[in-house]
């Protein structure tokens, strides 16, 4: 029994390298998923303290967008830059509506008040698009839906150009923003303002212009995520469920840290799948990937109770 | 090992009237340092029972870190600490306070949400001990207790002239009352030293008369030992047995408020030194 | 005038630290009761039993216990209803294991094992704080649910993977189990509602409602005070998952009737964190008011296109519910951040001046 759950997997994984680095690349995608949406949370939290909770149904609402427009007879050429639009949009009126009314608020009130906008945008979406699942508009945006096949070690390994796309797409993202964060201005003025809201206020920088910059950032993120995952599992209101996937990420890497946000993320998407192939199906009957994440970030804190990436915390009185 | 040989030359310079008194805390080459940087380096001095002990000093000078040291909050990397004789172990913050080490803090540290009374009942929470059947029927021993306690914070409250504000949430009080607060909360515990971080920062001049009378009173009508730390030297000077003067976390002076005002090094360190 | 506080001077602390200080303050309570335990069940449908008093009572219940915890020890949750789950499983199996045993008794024994639970899933929090806190609860959430799903023995292998609630009787009186009348069902909640209540009043205003507190306002001045923050943590854990973990079992016993694991999913959880948010955090009143609102929103929105004669079709309507209760929530945290419960005591404080306005 010892031998079976502590020394066989790893047999195994030496046995079949071919399907040991298939599980890699499977986790590893998903991975860069997680990573973006916890971005989205980053980025959001980095520059006003709030815990985006509506961060995963932005996701499934701008993905709804795409495909809806599209379904509505718009060209996939136009449906984009539209879904953009609604975006903006979509961060001016919360920026208008809902954050500006909550300024100073303790942080659990915006916490609250992120996951009252997911309710009503769960409402919102599914009066206007309907509740079914839907059918990502792969091939109308380009993107490639064939597959390679490697042959390491003899054996083989499958990969799908669109998640190839995915993790470039990503890549492509995470440098760009970078870049956006540190050298330019508008970006340090996002940073400034996570170190300190007055002080930040005091030299000049506006607060609603850059809350409207940074949500309309994360909606673009959450057009990507939306758009490969969708193109990987779907549209609907379940991959809402993803989201909650970047949640032990978070918790891993640090809620203000861009770096731990990705590290944390792929190191997430790649745990999770071993876990579940090698333990989780052969012994606890599957499925294991809905908790593993979290009770594996909650066993790190419990050792590195300020995250992978943050500082060593100094109580002061 | 310099401030260890003042100390010695200025303990010895003491008159004789101190000495009889029994040393209360004792605080022994205590060094504390966060990775690199060194909060307080090598410091040593002695806490006699009944007397009010000021520690002063620049900004930065380790004065709030010492006395996050006597009641274990931190815990320091060199030196002991003597209470009552005994020589203490790292402890947590709540033992300190039932072995009888109460304290209030620079920037008051009220619970905002809670009222003035539930506040200093809150400073009674080691001694009282029903077990949470009682206090869910709120019956026997659990009200007994309720009872008791609220007599004894009563008595503060009156001693502190606060039974206005006995229901208001601290949250709304202005800060001249929270500090009062504040102070009632520490002597709800009850201490045999009563540590003050700047108990008069932020007053007018009315209000530090008031403060300074309530520390002299608690002193004198309660035999409590009180150690604290204030910027106002004219405070200092007037309450004052002794003082023990930091700088950049090394002692520099220590002695009766006149000896300190007249030592060269002290003078220095305020005023600053030509290079 | 109604609300006149004069004359009612105490002359000892017991009687300055009585239930009510204010005589109107019980006249009022005893008014409350009075609806619940004479008026409600003399006038009530059957219907209004099952989607409205018991659902309000039951949530409630559940939001009072999340209450302790996240209003008054300041420790947010986001795992209530797996915590409702393992009292309900575990009433479920102390009922199959010894079914003679009174249904109450089994109730609040479960509570200890959700209390257990609560606590092994607190531990955390005193290292963790804050919204990585609020994330390792949801780690307790998909666990458990998970544990629900997998864990035949626990729903005794059946091929549904779902709990049953068998008939069971007290004193001669069928209370559980599809025979079970309603109003009887009503009055076994309400009763065991209004014990869990008078507790909760009176561990919130003693020294453990102080503890937790101190440890909601600013922790490191609670330590600073004396106050044992693992002591006060835990117990805050434990009494909660107690009270969330009776509420479980009551949801599944005395008003579902049987349940799948995923009835104890995320949604549940936010449903009783919105209504301990709406009603007001830190409040034991805000929880009824907030249930109230948040049961009976739904009832009124289906009722209300009928009484207009504007026909929506029912995916529609629900739609529109979820959006509603979102749009709600931001206008009551923009409105009044501390929630109905504050509403009340706004009103209340006016009406022992009025009408005189000092």
């Amino acid at each position: 029994m010892l031998y079976d759950v502590l020394i066989d997997p790893f047999v195994q994984m030496f046995a079949l390298p071919d399907f040991f680095l298939q599980v890699l690349w499977e986790g590893f995608v998903s991975g860069v998923l997680y990573a973006l949406i916890a971005l989205g949370f980053v980025l959001i939290y980095k520059s006003s303290r709030i815990f985006n909770f509506a961060q995963g149904i932005m996701v499934v609402f701008s993905a709804l967008t795409l495909v809806g427009l599209h379904s509505m007879g718009v060209p996939a050429i136009a449906a984009v830059p539209l879904t953009l639009l609604v975006m903006y949009l979509l961060a001016m009126s919360i920026e208008r509506v809902v954050l500006r009314p909550l300024v100073n608020q303790p942080d659990i009130i915006l916490f609250m008040a992120t996951i009252g906008i997911t309710l009503f945008l769960i409402g919102f979406g599914q009066l206007v698009f309907g509740g079914d699942n839907k059918v990502m508009i792969t091939e109308q945006l380009g993107i490639p839906t064939g597959a390679f096949e490697l042959e390491p070690f003899g054996g083989f390994v499958l990969i799908e150009q669109k998640d190839l796309t995915a993790v470039t797409l990503a890549i492509l993202l995470v440098v760009g923003l970078l870049v956006f964060l540190n050298k330019t201005k508008m970006g340090r003025a996002i940073r400034a303002l996570g170190d300190d809201h007055q002080a930040a206020l005091s030299v000049g920088i506006s607060l609603s212009t850059i809350w409207v910059l940074v949500w309309f950032i994360a909606g673009v993120i959450a057009l990507v995520t939306g758009v490969v995952w969708g193109a990987r599992a779907g549209v609907s209101f379940a991959l809402e469920v993803i989201a909650y996937k970047a949640l032990p990420v978070l918790m891993l890497g640090g809620l203000e840290s861009v770096s731990g946000a990705i590290v944390g993320g792929i190191a997430i998407g790649i745990l999770e799948k071993i876990f579940e192939i090698y333990w989780g199906q052969p012994f606890l009957g599957g499925n294991t990937e809905t908790w593993f994440p979290f009770i594996f970030a909650l066993l790190v804190l419990l050792f590195r109770p300020q995250g992978l990436f943050g500082e060593r915390i100094i109580e002061r009185i | 090992m310099n401030a260890f040989v003042a100390d010695k030359a200025l303990s010895s310079a003491n008159p004789s009237a101190d000495e009889d008194r029994e040393v209360l805390l004792n605080v022994e080459n205590v060094s504390l340092s966060f990775g690199g940087v060194k909060a307080i380096t090598d410091i040593s001095f002695d806490i006699l029972k009944g007397e009010i002990r000021a520690i002063i000093g620049p900004n930065g000078a380790g004065k709030t870190s010492m006395l996050n040291v006597i009641n274990g909050f931190y815990h320091p990397q060199e030196g002991t600490i003597t209470w009552q004789g005994k020589v203490r172990n790292k402890i947590k913050p709540h033992e300190a306070v039932s072995q009888g080490i109460a304290r209030t803090f620079q920037n008051v540290a009220l619970f905002k949400g809670m009222s003035t009374l539930d506040n200093i009942m809150a400073g009674r929470s080691t001694r009282m001990k029903a077990n949470i059947f009682f206090q869910m029927i709120w019956y026997g021993a659990a009200m007994r207790e309720e009872i008791e306690h609220r007599k004894r914070v009563e008595d503060i409250i009156d001693f502190l002239e606060i039974q206005a504000i006995r229901r208001t949430p601290v949250g709304k009080l202005p800060y001249g009352l929270q500090k009062r607060v504040e102070l009632a909360r520490a002597l709800a515990m009850e201490p045999e030293l009563l540590l003050l971080d700047e108990p008069m920062a932020g007053m007018n001049l009315e209000e530090k008369e008031d403060m300074s009378r309530f520390i002299v009173d608690v002193n004198q009508e309660f035999g409590t030992t009180i150690a604290l730390i204030e910027h106002d030297m004219g405070v200092v000077m007037d309450l004052s047995d002794r003082v023990v003067v930091l700088d950049y976390g090394k002692k520099i002076a220590d002695g009766r408020p006149e000896e300190v005002q007249a030592n060269q090094n002290v003078i220095d360190a305020y005023l600053g030194v030509a290079h | 005038m109604i609300f006149r506080t004069a004359g009612q001077f105490k002359t000892s602390y017991e009687a300055d630290q009585a239930l009510f200080p204010i005589k109107q303050d019980f006249y009022l309570v005893l008014g409350v009761l009075l609806l619940a335990y004479v008026v409600f069940p003399l006038t009530a449908s059957e219907f209004a039993f099952k989607a409205l008093l018991v659902p309000v009572l039951i949530y409630s219940l559940a939001a009072l216990g999340l209450n302790i915890l996240t209003g008054y020890c300041g420790q947010l949750s986001l795992g209530t209803a797996a915590f409702m789950g393992v009292g309900a499983y575990a009433t479920y199996k102390f009922m199959s294991i010894f079914p003679e045993m009174n249904i109450f008794v089994a109730i609040f024994l479960s509570g200890f094992f959700s209390a257990a639970v609560g606590v092994a899933f607190g531990l955390p929090s005193l290292r963790i704080k804050g919204f990585y806190l609020a994330i390792a609860t949801l780690a307790a959430q998909f666990f458990l649910v998970w544990l629900f799903e997998k864990w035949a023995w626990l729903y005794n292998y059946n091929a549904s993977g779902a709990i049953e609630v068998s008939t069971s009787s007290v004193f001669g009186i069928t209370v559980t189990g599809p025979t079970a009348l309603p109003i009887v069902q009503y009055y076994c909640v309400l009763i065991v509602v209004t014990l869990v209540t008078w507790f909760a009043i009176n561990l919130t205003r003693g020294r453990y409602g102080r503890m937790w507190k101190a440890t909601r306002d600013m922790d490191i001045a609670a330590e600073l005070v004396g106050i044992k923050l693992i002591t006060a943590k835990l117990t805050a854990f434990a009494v909660s998952s107690y009270i969330v973990g009776i509420a479980g079992g009551l949801l599944v016993f005395f008003w579902k009737g049987a349940a799948e694991p995923n009835l104890f999913d995320i949604p549940l959880s936010f449903q009783i964190l919105f209504i301990a948010i709406i009603g007001g955090l830190g409040s034991i009143l805000g929880n009824y008011l907030g249930a109230i609102l948040i049961v009976a929103l739904p009832v009124v929105l289906n009722l209300l296109p009928n009484a207009l004669g504007i026909p929506i079709d029912s995916a529609t309507l629900e739609h529109l519910n979820v959006m509603i209760v979102g749009a709600l929530i931001i206008a009551f945290l923009i409105l009044e951040p501390h929630g109905l419960a504050r509403f009340y005591a706004i009103i209340r404080e006016k009406l022992i001046l009025w009408p005189f306005p000092y």
